[in-house]
């Protein structure tokens, strides 16, 4: 009797967690699969059961499926440059420089501020003529260039402030496993002579290999989760340059209201995002053997 | 950290280890990247502080003025936003820790049936984030009459997987004779949660809510598909409709108006800059 009241009582504990949880995570994610079969409502008419009909649009979208290549190239973009300038970032806070403390400020700074609100900054700094960009190219004597205006340079500025923005929230990881590596390390190899790039490369790097796998599988969400700017920036385009799938997402919910052809593209979502979880387990299953 | 090797040699012949990165070459890259880094925000206060002619004009005797500030204030209603805002992130941040503080509990101190899969269903949110189930989302929402209103922004945020994670992390290291101990005294289960458990864990709350009230403060995506009024749409949602409209852009006036969305989260960065790292630190080490 005593046992079952205290299984009740952790059940009871659970409950508000449990029950926001299923109203808002696991009972839309398996709500979107079956309106993604049903036909968007209209005024006059019911949503009605179409069958695969919005996944024909979806495959028939050109505008998915550019926003399938953009979204490739948005993670191509930032996930390895985002990494690599936040591990640099650490070493450089965690070594030996002048103003050490100002470093890590100016690095960090951007993830404390709104996406939004930079997004209207990196906006202007891009603007042509009047923009500190173009400023400095025609100091340099470089033809003007609308940067967000062309199809050709848009992604890429919108890449360039998504590593702005969240390079200095995985320095914070990677200072962290820089400051709880045992300093025996450091002096086994000074013994051996080795130079601080051997120190790095075989020593440091490997050690840091979990925190590379959490900073990555975070870099990968954001990729897919990150659009605010684009949204304040480009709305997708020029010509859908920008248009990632989220954000297609977004155009096709709130813009065009067509809700059955919006729970198609969230199930694509899903499934990128539960291919994600799978792969993170299975690099997981090795973090653990790495201990 | 002890470093016994090089004190235990005379200065001259200490190695030198080869952890901390120094030199000028080093120095020199890391302050021209920091500048980089940190040129959009100066180049904003630059032209939020000075009259339009100087926007783009970077010359040291351009006058200073907070012109830009007052029309911006005047321009839309930004205190309605940020009083939005502030009931938004102080709702959110209550609902999850005390939603968050008796789940955890009862995954790090309760064995029930169905406790495992229970766990697993709610890590689940860390993948599945409502960012992305907004369609789903906005239907229950208008279900429930809910559109347009603060707490529709904030409810599917109430219930953190991250919170109740890193809550749960926190209590599995408390000892549990301590908790025995209050019980023998005679103390209820939420007395101790309450007595024991809570005070014991203060750092994880302080981090958590440091790094919970940046991610609402900023969140935009959601809020700007439910709100669609002054009433409910948080500072994020106003400030992109303040410089969205076509009221001829003003880089001063937007400059000005977003300094003023920010101001409130990077003074207190600013103010509480180790807090802030540490909180994201100790947040972010599973």
């Amino acid at each position: 009797m005593k046992r079952f009241s205290l299984q009740l009582h952790g059940w009871l504990l659970l409950l508000p967690a449990a029950s926001l949880l299923a109203f808002f995570t696991h009972y839309p994610a398996l709500a979107t699969l079956g309106h993604s079969f049903m036909s968007t409502p209209k005024a006059n008419r019911p949503s009605v059961f179409v069958g695969p009909d919005n996944y024909l649009t979806l495959i028939e979208d050109p505008v998915f499926w550019r926003a399938v290549e953009n979204n490739f190239w948005y993670c191509v973009g930032t996930i390895p440059l985002s990494i690599a300038l936040a591990l640099m970032m650490a070493l450089w806070v965690n070594g030996r420089l002048a103003g050490k403390g100002w470093l890590r400020l100016a690095f960090f700074t951007p993830t404390v501020l709104p996406m939004v609100a930079v997004a209207n900054i990196w906006l202007f700094f891009y603007t042509p003529q009047y923009g500190l960009l173009e400023q400095c190219t025609s100091l340099l004597g470089l033809p003007s260039h609308n940067w967000l205006g062309s199809p050709s340079t848009a992604l890429f500025c919108v890449i360039i402030v998504t590593v702005w923005k969240e390079a200095g929230f995985f320095m914070i990881f990677y200072l962290a496993a820089l400051q709880q590596l045992p300093p025996v390390y450091a002096e086994a190899a000074a013994i051996e002579g080795a130079s601080r790039w051997t120190y790095f490369r075989r020593i440091v790097f490997p050690l840091l290999m979990p925190t590379t796998l959490f900073v990555l599988i975070n870099a990968v969400i954001n990729s897919f989760r990150l659009v605010d700017h684009i949204v304040v920036m480009t709305r997708g385009g020029p010509d859908n340059a920008t248009t990632v799938l989220l954000f297609h997402l977004y155009e096709v919910g709130f813009k065009f209201w067509d809700m059955g052809y919006a729970a198609a593209i969230t199930v694509v979502l899903l499934a990128v995002l539960a291919l994600l979880a799978l792969v993170q387990f299975g690099l997981l299953e090795r973090r653990i053997h790495y201990r | 950290m002890t470093r016994r090797l090089p004190s235990e040699l005379p200065a001259a012949l200490a190695p030198q280890l080869p952890d901390k990165i120094d030199g000028p070459l080093q120095t020199l890259g890391a302050w021209l990247l920091a500048f980089l880094w940190a040129l959009p925000l100066i180049y904003a206060i630059w032209t939020a502080f000075h009259p339009g002619e100087f926007s783009t004009r970077f010359v040291l005797t351009a006058p200073l003025t907070l012109e830009n500030f007052a029309t911006a204030w005047a321009s839309a209603p930004f205190a309605r936003y940020f009083a939005n805002t502030f009931m938004l992130v102080t709702m959110i941040l209550a609902a999850q820790l005390v939603i968050g503080t008796l789940a955890a509990y009862a995954f790090a101190r309760y064995s029930f049936p169905g406790r495992d899969l229970a766990f697993f269903l709610v890590l689940i949110q860390l993948m599945v984030m409502p960012d992305v189930l907004i369609v789903e989302n906005h239907r229950t929402l208008t279900q429930l009459g809910l559109i347009d209103t603060i707490v529709g922004i904030g409810l599917p945020y109430m219930a953190s997987a991250f919170g109740i994670f890193l809550l749960r992390q926190t209590f599995k290291t408390i000892p549990a004779e301590l908790d025995e101990a209050a019980r023998v005294e005679g103390a209820s289960a939420l007395q101790v949660l309450w007595k024991v458990y809570v005070p014991l864990a203060r750092p994880t709350y302080i981090a958590y809510g440091l790094v919970s009230v940046s991610h609402h403060w900023n969140n935009f995506l959601w809020p700007l598909v439910v709100s669609n009024s002054v009433e409910s749409r948080p500072i994020t949602v106003g400030l992109q409709v303040f410089s969205g409209t076509d009221q001829g852009i003003d880089w001063s006036l937007i400059c000005a108006a977003t300094l003023l969305a920010v101001a409130p989260l990077l003074i207190a960065f600013l103010l509480f800059q180790r807090q802030f790292v540490q909180s994201f630190m100790r947040a972010g080490i599973r």
